[in-house]
Protein backbone atom coordinates (compact mmCIF):
# COMPACT_ATOMS: atom_id res chain seq x y z
CA UNK A 1 0.00 0.00 0.00
CA UNK A 2 1.41 2.97 -1.03
CA UNK A 3 0.30 7.10 -1.24
CA UNK A 4 2.22 9.41 -3.89
CA UNK A 5 1.82 13.21 -4.85
CA UNK A 6 -0.36 13.89 -1.65
CA UNK A 7 -1.59 17.50 -1.13
CA UNK A 8 -4.16 17.80 1.50
CA UNK A 9 -5.24 20.63 3.67
CA UNK A 10 -7.18 20.16 6.62
CA UNK A 11 -9.01 23.40 8.03
CA UNK A 12 -10.14 23.61 11.35
CA UNK A 13 -13.76 21.89 12.14
CA UNK A 14 -14.30 20.45 9.25
CA UNK A 15 -15.66 16.67 9.20
CA UNK A 16 -13.77 14.79 6.30
CA UNK A 17 -14.31 11.41 5.24
CA UNK A 18 -11.55 9.67 3.21
CA UNK A 19 -12.78 7.55 1.11
CA UNK A 20 -11.91 4.93 -1.94
CA UNK A 21 -11.84 1.47 -2.63
CA UNK A 22 -9.50 -1.19 -0.78
CA UNK A 23 -5.78 -0.68 -0.89
CA UNK A 24 -6.50 2.60 -1.70
CA UNK A 25 -3.87 3.76 0.78
CA UNK A 26 -6.46 5.10 3.22
CA UNK A 27 -4.73 4.21 6.35
CA UNK A 28 -1.55 4.26 5.01
CA UNK A 29 -2.20 8.06 4.62
CA UNK A 30 -3.22 8.40 8.53
CA UNK A 31 0.03 6.79 9.26
CA UNK A 32 1.80 9.11 6.96
CA UNK A 33 -0.44 12.31 9.05
CA UNK A 34 1.01 10.48 12.45
CA UNK A 35 4.21 9.50 11.67
CA UNK A 36 3.44 5.49 11.92
CA UNK A 37 5.39 5.85 8.61
CA UNK A 38 7.90 8.19 7.45
CA UNK A 39 7.29 9.70 3.92
CA UNK A 40 10.22 8.84 1.21
CA UNK A 41 9.32 12.77 0.66
CA UNK A 42 7.40 16.03 1.10
CA UNK A 43 6.03 17.56 4.57
CA UNK A 44 3.57 17.48 7.22
CA UNK A 45 2.79 20.90 8.90
CA UNK A 46 0.41 21.13 11.97
CA UNK A 47 -1.36 24.95 11.75
CA UNK A 48 2.56 26.41 11.06
CA UNK A 49 4.90 23.91 12.43
CA UNK A 50 6.71 21.45 10.62
CA UNK A 51 5.96 17.99 12.32
CA UNK A 52 7.39 15.64 9.39
CA UNK A 53 9.95 15.04 11.88
CA UNK A 54 8.26 14.15 14.91
CA UNK A 55 7.68 11.02 16.09
CA UNK A 56 3.94 9.63 16.75
CA UNK A 57 3.97 10.14 20.61
CA UNK A 58 5.71 14.08 19.73
CA UNK A 59 2.52 14.69 17.19
CA UNK A 60 0.05 13.56 19.49
CA UNK A 61 1.57 15.68 22.21
CA UNK A 62 0.80 18.75 19.51
CA UNK A 63 -2.21 17.94 19.01
CA UNK A 64 -2.64 14.95 16.61
CA UNK A 65 -4.99 12.13 17.58
CA UNK A 66 -6.13 8.94 15.66
CA UNK A 67 -8.14 5.90 16.55
CA UNK A 68 -7.20 2.13 15.20
CA UNK A 69 -8.98 0.25 12.41
CA UNK A 70 -8.88 -2.87 14.83
CA UNK A 71 -9.18 -2.36 18.31
CA UNK A 72 -5.74 -1.45 19.63
CA UNK A 73 -6.93 -1.15 23.53
CA UNK A 74 -5.16 -2.47 26.83
CA UNK A 75 -7.08 -5.53 27.75
CA UNK A 76 -6.81 -5.52 32.08
CA UNK A 77 -6.77 -2.13 32.75
CA UNK A 78 -10.68 -0.90 33.25
CA UNK A 79 -12.30 2.09 30.93
CA UNK A 80 -11.41 4.67 33.34
CA UNK A 81 -7.63 3.99 34.01
CA UNK A 82 -6.85 3.95 30.59
CA UNK A 83 -8.55 6.92 29.64
CA UNK A 84 -6.95 7.98 32.99
CA UNK A 85 -3.78 7.23 31.40
CA UNK A 86 -4.38 9.25 28.53
CA UNK A 87 -5.11 12.54 30.44
CA UNK A 88 -1.89 11.88 32.47
CA UNK A 89 0.08 11.48 29.70
CA UNK A 90 -0.95 14.75 28.23
CA UNK A 91 -0.60 16.39 31.79
CA UNK A 92 2.96 15.01 31.34
CA UNK A 93 2.17 13.80 35.09
CA UNK A 94 2.82 10.10 34.26
CA UNK A 95 6.66 11.05 34.84
CA UNK A 96 5.39 10.94 38.67
CA UNK A 97 6.42 7.93 41.03
CA UNK A 98 5.97 9.50 43.96
CA UNK A 99 2.37 10.81 44.17
CA UNK A 100 -0.60 8.39 44.36
CA UNK A 101 -3.27 7.83 41.83
CA UNK A 102 -6.04 9.76 43.62
CA UNK A 103 -3.96 13.10 44.49
CA UNK A 104 -4.69 13.60 40.48
CA UNK A 105 -8.53 14.19 41.30
CA UNK A 106 -9.05 16.74 38.38
CA UNK A 107 -7.66 14.29 35.69
CA UNK A 108 -9.56 11.38 36.47
CA UNK A 109 -12.66 13.60 36.75
CA UNK A 110 -11.82 14.61 33.03
CA UNK A 111 -11.50 10.86 32.13
CA UNK A 112 -14.62 9.88 33.74
CA UNK A 113 -16.91 12.71 31.98
CA UNK A 114 -15.07 11.89 28.30
CA UNK A 115 -16.77 8.26 28.76
CA UNK A 116 -19.78 9.57 30.24
CA UNK A 117 -19.95 11.81 27.04
CA UNK A 118 -19.29 8.38 25.24
CA UNK A 119 -22.24 6.73 26.94
CA UNK A 120 -19.51 4.49 28.65
CA UNK A 121 -19.89 6.04 32.47
CA UNK A 122 -21.90 2.87 33.74
CA UNK A 123 -19.22 0.81 32.85
CA UNK A 124 -16.10 3.03 32.94
CA UNK A 125 -14.71 0.22 36.44
CA UNK A 126 -15.04 -2.23 33.78
CA UNK A 127 -12.06 -4.15 31.97
CA UNK A 128 -11.83 -3.44 28.35
CA UNK A 129 -11.71 -6.70 27.82
CA UNK A 130 -15.01 -7.25 28.97
CA UNK A 131 -16.74 -4.65 27.64
CA UNK A 132 -18.58 -5.18 24.68
CA UNK A 133 -17.27 -4.72 21.06
CA UNK A 134 -19.18 -1.35 20.47
CA UNK A 135 -18.37 -0.35 23.77
CA UNK A 136 -14.59 -0.91 22.71
CA UNK A 137 -14.75 1.25 19.74
CA UNK A 138 -16.39 3.80 21.68
CA UNK A 139 -12.93 3.08 24.09
CA UNK A 140 -11.11 3.80 21.18
CA UNK A 141 -12.25 7.57 20.86
CA UNK A 142 -11.86 8.60 24.30
CA UNK A 143 -8.80 7.68 24.21
CA UNK A 144 -8.06 9.84 21.65
CA UNK A 145 -10.47 12.54 23.16
CA UNK A 146 -8.05 12.21 26.35
CA UNK A 147 -4.94 13.63 24.06
CA UNK A 148 -7.40 16.62 23.79
CA UNK A 149 -6.53 16.77 19.61
CA UNK A 150 -7.22 19.57 17.50
CA UNK A 151 -6.95 16.87 14.82
CA UNK A 152 -8.75 14.18 14.84
CA UNK A 153 -8.44 10.63 12.44
CA UNK A 154 -10.26 7.96 12.96
CA UNK A 155 -9.88 5.07 11.09
CA UNK A 156 -13.05 2.90 10.23
CA UNK A 157 -14.46 4.07 13.60
CA UNK A 158 -17.57 1.33 13.26
CA UNK A 159 -15.61 -1.34 11.53
CA UNK A 160 -17.59 -4.15 12.51
CA UNK A 161 -20.27 -2.44 14.14
CA UNK A 162 -23.96 -3.20 13.68
CA UNK A 163 -25.73 -0.53 11.00
CA UNK A 164 -27.92 0.94 14.44
CA UNK A 165 -25.44 1.46 16.63
CA UNK A 166 -22.88 2.43 14.28
CA UNK A 167 -25.26 5.64 13.42
CA UNK A 168 -25.16 6.14 17.10
CA UNK A 169 -21.68 5.85 16.89
CA UNK A 170 -21.37 8.70 14.46
CA UNK A 171 -23.81 10.62 15.99
CA UNK A 172 -21.26 11.21 19.28
CA UNK A 173 -18.64 11.76 17.01
CA UNK A 174 -20.88 14.41 14.86
CA UNK A 175 -21.61 15.97 18.68
CA UNK A 176 -17.43 16.50 19.32
CA UNK A 177 -16.28 20.32 19.47
CA UNK A 178 -16.62 22.08 16.17
CA UNK A 179 -13.11 23.20 16.51
CA UNK A 180 -11.72 19.68 16.25
CA UNK A 181 -11.15 18.49 12.60
CA UNK A 182 -11.90 15.29 12.34
CA UNK A 183 -11.23 12.77 9.13
CA UNK A 184 -12.88 9.50 9.56
CA UNK A 185 -12.45 6.77 7.27
CA UNK A 186 -15.80 4.89 6.18
CA UNK A 187 -16.66 2.34 3.81
CA UNK A 188 -20.99 2.79 4.64
CA UNK A 189 -22.16 5.71 1.67
CA UNK A 190 -25.16 6.48 4.22
CA UNK A 191 -22.65 7.70 6.80
CA UNK A 192 -20.46 9.50 4.75
CA UNK A 193 -22.81 11.29 3.35
CA UNK A 194 -25.05 12.45 6.66
CA UNK A 195 -22.30 12.78 8.31
CA UNK A 196 -19.38 14.76 6.71
CA UNK A 197 -18.96 18.16 5.24
CA UNK A 198 -16.49 17.54 2.42
CA UNK A 199 -15.13 13.67 1.35
CA UNK A 200 -11.75 12.82 0.32
CA UNK A 201 -11.86 10.27 -2.47
CA UNK A 202 -8.44 8.20 -2.83
CA UNK A 203 -7.89 5.75 -5.80
CA UNK A 204 -4.56 3.72 -6.08
CA UNK A 205 -2.36 5.68 -3.77
CA UNK A 206 -3.64 8.96 -4.81
CA UNK A 207 -6.30 11.31 -4.09
CA UNK A 208 -8.68 11.60 -7.05
CA UNK A 209 -10.94 14.22 -6.04
CA UNK A 210 -12.16 16.13 -3.00
CA UNK A 211 -15.12 18.34 -2.50
CA UNK A 212 -18.49 18.75 -0.78
CA UNK A 213 -20.90 15.49 -0.72
CA UNK A 214 -22.47 17.16 -3.42
CA UNK A 215 -19.85 17.75 -5.58
CA UNK A 216 -18.82 14.26 -4.90
CA UNK A 217 -21.93 12.21 -5.32
CA UNK A 218 -21.99 14.31 -8.86
CA UNK A 219 -18.51 13.42 -9.68
CA UNK A 220 -18.90 10.93 -12.72
CA UNK A 221 -14.93 9.95 -11.73
CA UNK A 222 -16.40 8.99 -8.70
CA UNK A 223 -19.31 7.23 -9.67
CA UNK A 224 -17.38 5.16 -11.85
CA UNK A 225 -14.16 3.86 -10.24
CA UNK A 226 -15.69 4.21 -6.84
CA UNK A 227 -19.54 3.92 -6.65
CA UNK A 228 -19.91 2.38 -9.48
CA UNK A 229 -17.62 -0.90 -8.52
CA UNK A 230 -19.49 -0.66 -5.19
CA UNK A 231 -22.99 -0.96 -7.05
CA UNK A 232 -21.95 -3.93 -8.85
CA UNK A 233 -20.97 -5.86 -5.95
CA UNK B 1 -17.95 12.65 40.05
CA UNK B 2 -17.12 11.85 43.48
CA UNK B 3 -16.41 8.09 43.03
CA UNK B 4 -14.26 8.29 39.96
CA UNK B 5 -11.08 8.86 42.03
CA UNK B 6 -12.61 7.05 44.95
CA UNK B 7 -12.03 3.46 42.23
CA UNK B 8 -8.25 4.33 42.24
CA UNK B 9 -8.48 4.86 46.42
CA UNK B 10 -9.83 1.68 47.11
CA UNK B 11 -7.17 0.13 44.53
CA UNK B 12 -4.75 1.71 46.82
CA UNK B 13 -5.80 1.13 50.16
CA UNK B 14 -3.70 -1.17 52.51
CA UNK B 15 -5.73 -4.22 53.02
CA UNK B 16 -5.66 -6.31 56.53
CA UNK B 17 -4.04 -9.37 54.77
CA UNK B 18 -0.94 -7.21 53.66
CA UNK B 19 -0.62 -6.25 57.47
CA UNK B 20 -1.11 -9.66 58.64
CA UNK B 21 1.30 -10.82 56.20
CA UNK B 22 4.07 -8.34 57.45
CA UNK B 23 3.21 -8.55 60.98
CA UNK B 24 3.89 -12.38 59.75
CA UNK B 25 7.28 -11.90 58.79
CA UNK B 26 8.19 -11.46 62.31
CA UNK B 27 7.14 -14.92 63.58
CA UNK B 28 10.74 -16.55 62.48
CA UNK B 29 12.57 -14.55 65.16
CA UNK B 30 9.83 -16.36 67.78
CA UNK B 31 8.65 -19.50 66.05
CA UNK B 32 11.76 -20.38 64.47
CA UNK B 33 15.04 -18.72 65.50
CA UNK B 34 16.89 -21.73 64.12
CA UNK B 35 16.01 -20.86 60.67
CA UNK B 36 16.59 -16.95 60.52
CA UNK B 37 19.88 -17.09 57.98
CA UNK B 38 17.38 -19.23 56.29
CA UNK B 39 14.27 -16.37 56.71
CA UNK B 40 16.99 -13.88 55.94
CA UNK B 41 18.28 -15.57 52.67
CA UNK B 42 14.25 -15.69 51.75
CA UNK B 43 13.77 -12.12 52.55
CA UNK B 44 16.78 -11.10 50.16
CA UNK B 45 15.35 -13.35 47.06
CA UNK B 46 11.93 -11.74 47.96
CA UNK B 47 13.99 -7.71 47.33
CA UNK B 48 15.50 -9.15 43.92
CA UNK B 49 12.57 -11.13 42.68
CA UNK B 50 10.29 -7.97 43.33
CA UNK B 51 12.78 -5.86 41.66
CA UNK B 52 12.15 -8.29 38.65
CA UNK B 53 8.45 -7.60 39.17
CA UNK B 54 9.08 -3.62 38.65
CA UNK B 55 10.32 -4.74 35.13
CA UNK B 56 8.42 -7.76 34.22
CA UNK B 57 5.32 -7.91 35.91
CA UNK B 58 4.62 -4.50 35.27
CA UNK B 59 6.63 -3.36 32.32
CA UNK B 60 6.61 -6.39 30.26
CA UNK B 61 10.23 -6.17 30.06
CA UNK B 62 11.73 -10.26 30.31
CA UNK B 63 15.09 -10.74 31.47
CA UNK B 64 17.01 -13.36 31.71
CA UNK B 65 19.90 -11.82 33.09
CA UNK B 66 18.71 -9.74 36.02
CA UNK B 67 21.65 -11.50 38.15
CA UNK B 68 24.11 -8.74 36.50
CA UNK B 69 22.35 -5.75 38.62
CA UNK B 70 21.77 -8.29 41.44
CA UNK B 71 25.78 -9.31 40.80
CA UNK B 72 27.31 -5.49 40.82
CA UNK B 73 25.74 -4.84 43.94
CA UNK B 74 26.73 -7.94 45.81
CA UNK B 75 29.96 -7.07 44.66
CA UNK B 76 30.35 -3.58 45.47
CA UNK B 77 29.58 -4.65 48.84
CA UNK B 78 31.64 -6.82 49.45
CA UNK B 79 34.76 -4.69 47.77
CA UNK B 80 34.20 -1.94 49.61
CA UNK B 81 33.95 -3.56 53.16
CA UNK B 82 36.98 -5.92 52.08
CA UNK B 83 39.21 -2.49 51.62
CA UNK B 84 37.85 -0.78 54.96
CA UNK B 85 34.64 0.44 54.30
CA UNK B 86 32.36 -1.86 56.57
CA UNK B 87 29.72 -0.17 57.11
CA UNK B 88 26.40 -2.01 56.15
CA UNK B 89 23.99 0.80 55.15
CA UNK B 90 26.19 3.51 53.44
CA UNK B 91 27.93 0.67 51.45
CA UNK B 92 24.65 -0.80 51.01
CA UNK B 93 23.42 2.63 48.83
CA UNK B 94 26.45 2.91 46.98
CA UNK B 95 26.00 -0.39 45.80
CA UNK B 96 22.83 0.21 44.89
CA UNK B 97 23.83 3.46 43.14
CA UNK B 98 26.16 1.95 41.40
CA UNK B 99 23.64 -0.96 39.84
CA UNK B 100 21.25 1.75 38.93
CA UNK B 101 23.79 3.26 36.81
CA UNK B 102 24.63 -0.08 34.88
CA UNK B 103 20.84 -0.22 35.06
CA UNK B 104 20.54 3.16 33.57
CA UNK B 105 23.29 2.67 30.89
CA UNK B 106 22.12 -0.80 30.02
CA UNK B 107 18.11 0.20 29.48
CA UNK B 108 19.24 2.59 26.36
CA UNK B 109 19.64 -0.98 24.41
CA UNK B 110 16.93 -2.78 26.94
CA UNK B 111 14.31 -0.57 25.75
CA UNK B 112 14.89 -0.99 22.01
CA UNK B 113 13.93 -4.57 21.88
CA UNK B 114 10.65 -6.91 22.74
CA UNK B 115 9.98 -10.61 23.26
CA UNK B 116 13.05 -13.17 21.76
CA UNK B 117 15.17 -10.30 21.38
CA UNK B 118 15.25 -8.73 24.74
CA UNK B 119 15.81 -12.60 26.25
CA UNK B 120 18.70 -12.75 24.23
CA UNK B 121 20.10 -9.57 25.05
CA UNK B 122 19.87 -9.89 28.98
CA UNK B 123 20.88 -13.17 28.51
CA UNK B 124 23.95 -11.76 26.82
CA UNK B 125 24.22 -8.61 29.42
CA UNK B 126 24.22 -11.60 31.98
CA UNK B 127 26.62 -13.63 30.97
CA UNK B 128 28.86 -10.88 29.51
CA UNK B 129 29.55 -9.67 33.42
CA UNK B 130 29.97 -12.91 34.69
CA UNK B 131 32.85 -13.62 32.72
CA UNK B 132 34.11 -10.30 33.46
CA UNK B 133 33.90 -10.90 36.93
CA UNK B 134 35.58 -14.37 36.54
CA UNK B 135 38.37 -13.13 34.85
CA UNK B 136 38.92 -10.41 36.67
CA UNK B 137 40.01 -12.42 40.02
CA UNK B 138 42.72 -10.12 40.92
CA UNK B 139 39.40 -7.54 42.24
CA UNK B 140 36.77 -10.32 42.79
CA UNK B 141 38.87 -13.42 43.64
CA UNK B 142 37.33 -15.02 40.61
CA UNK B 143 36.24 -19.00 41.01
CA UNK B 144 37.47 -18.87 44.65
CA UNK B 145 35.31 -15.92 45.73
CA UNK B 146 36.03 -12.61 47.07
CA UNK B 147 37.32 -13.42 50.72
CA UNK B 148 37.80 -11.36 53.70
CA UNK B 149 34.86 -9.83 53.76
CA UNK B 150 34.05 -7.71 56.97
CA UNK B 151 31.41 -6.14 57.89
CA UNK B 152 30.59 -3.67 60.48
CA UNK B 153 28.06 -4.01 63.25
CA UNK B 154 24.63 -1.99 61.87
CA UNK B 155 24.23 1.22 63.59
CA UNK B 156 27.67 0.32 65.42
CA UNK B 157 25.51 -1.78 67.89
CA UNK B 158 24.09 -5.00 66.33
CA UNK B 159 26.76 -7.38 64.90
CA UNK B 160 25.47 -9.43 62.43
CA UNK B 161 25.79 -12.71 64.62
CA UNK B 162 26.04 -16.16 63.74
CA UNK B 163 22.02 -17.25 63.92
CA UNK B 164 21.51 -14.03 61.60
CA UNK B 165 19.01 -12.41 64.02
CA UNK B 166 20.73 -9.00 63.04
CA UNK B 167 21.03 -10.39 58.95
CA UNK B 168 17.30 -11.08 59.13
CA UNK B 169 16.12 -8.01 61.23
CA UNK B 170 18.54 -6.16 58.70
CA UNK B 171 17.35 -7.49 55.23
CA UNK B 172 13.58 -7.72 56.51
CA UNK B 173 13.67 -3.61 57.25
CA UNK B 174 15.46 -3.40 53.93
CA UNK B 175 12.89 -5.61 51.68
CA UNK B 176 10.22 -4.20 53.96
CA UNK B 177 10.99 -0.39 52.74
CA UNK B 178 11.61 -1.36 49.15
CA UNK B 179 8.40 -2.78 48.98
CA UNK B 180 6.46 -0.06 49.82
CA UNK B 181 8.24 2.30 47.88
CA UNK B 182 7.21 -0.09 44.64
CA UNK B 183 3.90 -0.36 45.73
CA UNK B 184 3.91 3.27 45.59
CA UNK B 185 5.40 3.42 42.49
CA UNK B 186 2.82 1.31 41.52
CA UNK B 187 -0.14 2.96 42.28
CA UNK B 188 1.37 6.39 40.95
CA UNK B 189 0.65 7.93 37.50
CA UNK B 190 4.06 6.40 36.08
CA UNK B 191 3.06 2.91 37.23
CA UNK B 192 -0.10 2.75 35.81
CA UNK B 193 1.60 4.16 32.28
CA UNK B 194 3.80 0.96 33.32
CA UNK B 195 0.77 -0.92 33.02
CA UNK B 196 -0.02 0.77 29.90
CA UNK B 197 3.15 -0.25 28.12
CA UNK B 198 2.64 -4.10 29.23
CA UNK B 199 -0.65 -4.07 27.72
CA UNK B 200 0.03 -2.39 24.69
CA UNK B 201 3.17 -1.12 23.49
CA UNK B 202 2.03 -0.37 20.42
CA UNK B 203 -0.66 2.08 21.62
CA UNK B 204 1.11 3.99 23.77
CA UNK B 205 2.59 6.40 21.48
CA UNK B 206 -0.60 6.88 20.49
CA UNK B 207 -1.82 8.72 23.25
CA UNK B 208 0.92 10.76 23.43
CA UNK B 209 3.01 8.32 26.13
CA UNK B 210 6.84 8.63 25.98
CA UNK B 211 7.48 4.68 26.37
CA UNK B 212 10.76 4.14 25.92
CA UNK B 213 11.34 6.99 28.60
CA UNK B 214 9.32 5.58 30.81
CA UNK B 215 10.81 1.83 30.47
CA UNK B 216 14.31 3.47 30.96
CA UNK B 217 13.28 4.62 34.57
CA UNK B 218 11.48 1.69 35.61
CA UNK B 219 14.60 -0.67 34.51
CA UNK B 220 17.43 1.66 36.10
CA UNK B 221 14.64 1.66 39.29
CA UNK B 222 14.70 -2.47 39.19
CA UNK B 223 18.17 -1.92 38.93
CA UNK B 224 18.76 -0.26 41.83
CA UNK B 225 16.51 -2.60 43.82
CA UNK B 226 18.56 -5.53 42.77
CA UNK B 227 21.92 -4.34 43.10
CA UNK B 228 20.81 -3.36 46.97
CA UNK B 229 19.11 -7.59 47.40
CA UNK B 230 23.13 -8.34 46.31
CA UNK B 231 24.65 -5.85 48.87
CA UNK B 232 22.21 -7.75 51.29
CA UNK B 233 23.48 -10.58 50.28
CA UNK B 234 27.25 -10.30 50.35
CA UNK B 235 26.71 -8.34 53.72
CA UNK B 236 24.95 -10.99 55.53
CA UNK B 237 27.18 -13.84 54.28
CA UNK B 238 30.22 -11.86 54.80
CA UNK B 239 31.45 -13.48 51.17
CA UNK B 240 31.00 -13.06 47.59
CA UNK B 241 30.72 -15.52 45.04
CA UNK B 242 30.60 -15.57 41.23
CA UNK B 243 27.40 -17.33 41.66
CA UNK B 244 25.86 -13.67 42.24
CA UNK B 245 26.03 -13.40 38.93
CA UNK B 246 25.31 -16.46 37.24
CA UNK B 247 22.73 -17.62 34.97
CA UNK B 248 21.28 -19.99 37.27
CA UNK B 249 20.80 -16.97 39.89
CA UNK B 250 18.96 -15.00 37.00
CA UNK B 251 16.78 -17.81 36.27
CA UNK B 252 15.86 -18.91 39.86
CA UNK B 253 14.61 -15.42 40.30
CA UNK B 254 12.26 -15.43 37.17
CA UNK B 255 11.35 -19.21 37.88
CA UNK B 256 10.19 -17.66 41.57
CA UNK B 257 8.28 -14.85 40.48
CA UNK B 258 6.31 -16.83 37.62
CA UNK B 259 6.10 -19.08 40.61
CA UNK B 260 4.73 -16.89 42.89
CA UNK B 261 2.30 -14.38 40.36
CA UNK B 262 4.05 -11.85 38.34
CA UNK B 263 2.35 -8.51 38.22
CA UNK B 264 0.88 -8.61 41.72
CA UNK B 265 3.68 -7.01 44.36
CA UNK B 266 3.41 -10.10 46.32
CA UNK B 267 3.80 -12.45 43.73
CA UNK B 268 7.65 -12.42 43.93
CA UNK B 269 7.41 -12.70 47.81
CA UNK B 270 5.13 -15.28 48.03
CA UNK B 271 7.17 -17.52 45.38
CA UNK B 272 10.00 -16.63 47.05
CA UNK B 273 9.16 -18.17 50.65
CA UNK B 274 7.47 -21.39 48.61
CA UNK B 275 10.92 -21.93 46.70
CA UNK B 276 13.17 -21.23 48.99
CA UNK B 277 11.46 -23.28 51.64
CA UNK B 278 10.74 -26.40 49.27
CA UNK B 279 14.59 -25.77 48.05
CA UNK B 280 15.98 -26.44 51.94
CA UNK B 281 12.85 -29.18 52.25
CA UNK B 282 14.20 -30.84 49.15
CA UNK B 283 17.68 -30.34 49.27
CA UNK B 284 17.22 -32.20 52.73
CA UNK B 285 15.58 -35.21 51.51
CA UNK B 286 17.59 -35.92 48.63
CA UNK B 287 20.71 -33.15 48.31
CA UNK B 288 21.56 -34.20 44.39
CA UNK B 289 18.33 -34.02 42.46
CA UNK B 290 16.28 -31.32 44.03
CA UNK B 291 16.09 -29.17 40.98
CA UNK B 292 13.79 -32.57 39.71
CA UNK B 293 11.62 -31.48 42.98
CA UNK B 294 11.36 -27.94 41.93
CA UNK B 295 10.93 -28.85 38.40
CA UNK B 296 7.99 -30.25 39.50
CA UNK B 297 7.02 -28.18 41.51
CA UNK B 298 7.24 -25.54 38.43
CA UNK B 299 5.50 -27.38 35.70
CA UNK B 300 2.78 -28.27 38.30
CA UNK B 301 1.91 -24.19 38.84
CA UNK B 302 2.11 -23.14 35.70
CA UNK B 303 -0.79 -26.21 34.23
CA UNK B 304 -2.69 -25.39 37.12
CA UNK B 305 -2.15 -21.94 38.52
CA UNK B 306 -1.28 -20.45 34.91
CA UNK B 307 -1.07 -16.54 36.33
CA UNK B 308 1.23 -17.86 39.69
CA UNK B 309 0.01 -18.95 42.96
CA UNK B 310 -1.19 -15.61 43.79
CA UNK B 311 -3.19 -15.35 40.91
CA UNK B 312 -4.65 -18.88 41.84
CA UNK B 313 -5.55 -17.40 44.94
CA UNK B 314 -7.58 -14.44 43.50
CA UNK B 315 -9.13 -16.22 42.06
CA UNK B 316 -10.65 -18.16 45.15
CA UNK B 317 -10.75 -14.65 46.81
CA UNK B 318 -12.27 -11.63 44.35
CA UNK B 319 -11.79 -8.62 45.26
CA UNK B 320 -14.81 -6.83 46.82
CA UNK B 321 -16.60 -4.02 44.82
Amino acid sequence: MVAHDIDLELPQGVRYALIGPNGAGKTTLINLITGMLRPDSGQIALDAADITSLKPDERVRRGLARTFQINALFPHLSALEAVTLAVLERQGHSKTWWKPLPAYRGDIDEAHAILVSLNLGSVSHRLTRELAYGQQRLLEIALALATRPRVLLLDEPAAGVPKDESAELFAAISGLSQNLTVLFIEHDMDVVFRFASRIIVMVGGRILVQGSPQEIGADPRVREVYLGKRRHG
Amino acid sequence: MANASRYFEKQIRLRPLEIAFWLATLLPFVVAPAYLQLASQIAITALFALSLDLILGYAGIVSLGHAAYFGVGAYTAGLLAKHGWGEPLSSLLVAGALAGILGYLTSHIIVRFRHLALIMLTLGLGLLLYEAANSASWLTGGADGLQGVRIRPLFEMLKFDLYGRTAYAYSLAVLCACFFVSRRIIHSPFGLALRGIRENALRMPAIGAPSRAHLRKVYTIAAIIAGAAGALLAQTTETVSLEVLSFGRSADVLVILILGGAGRLYGGLLGAIVYMVARDQFAGINPQYWYFWIGLLLVAVVMLLPNGILGGLAKFFPPKD
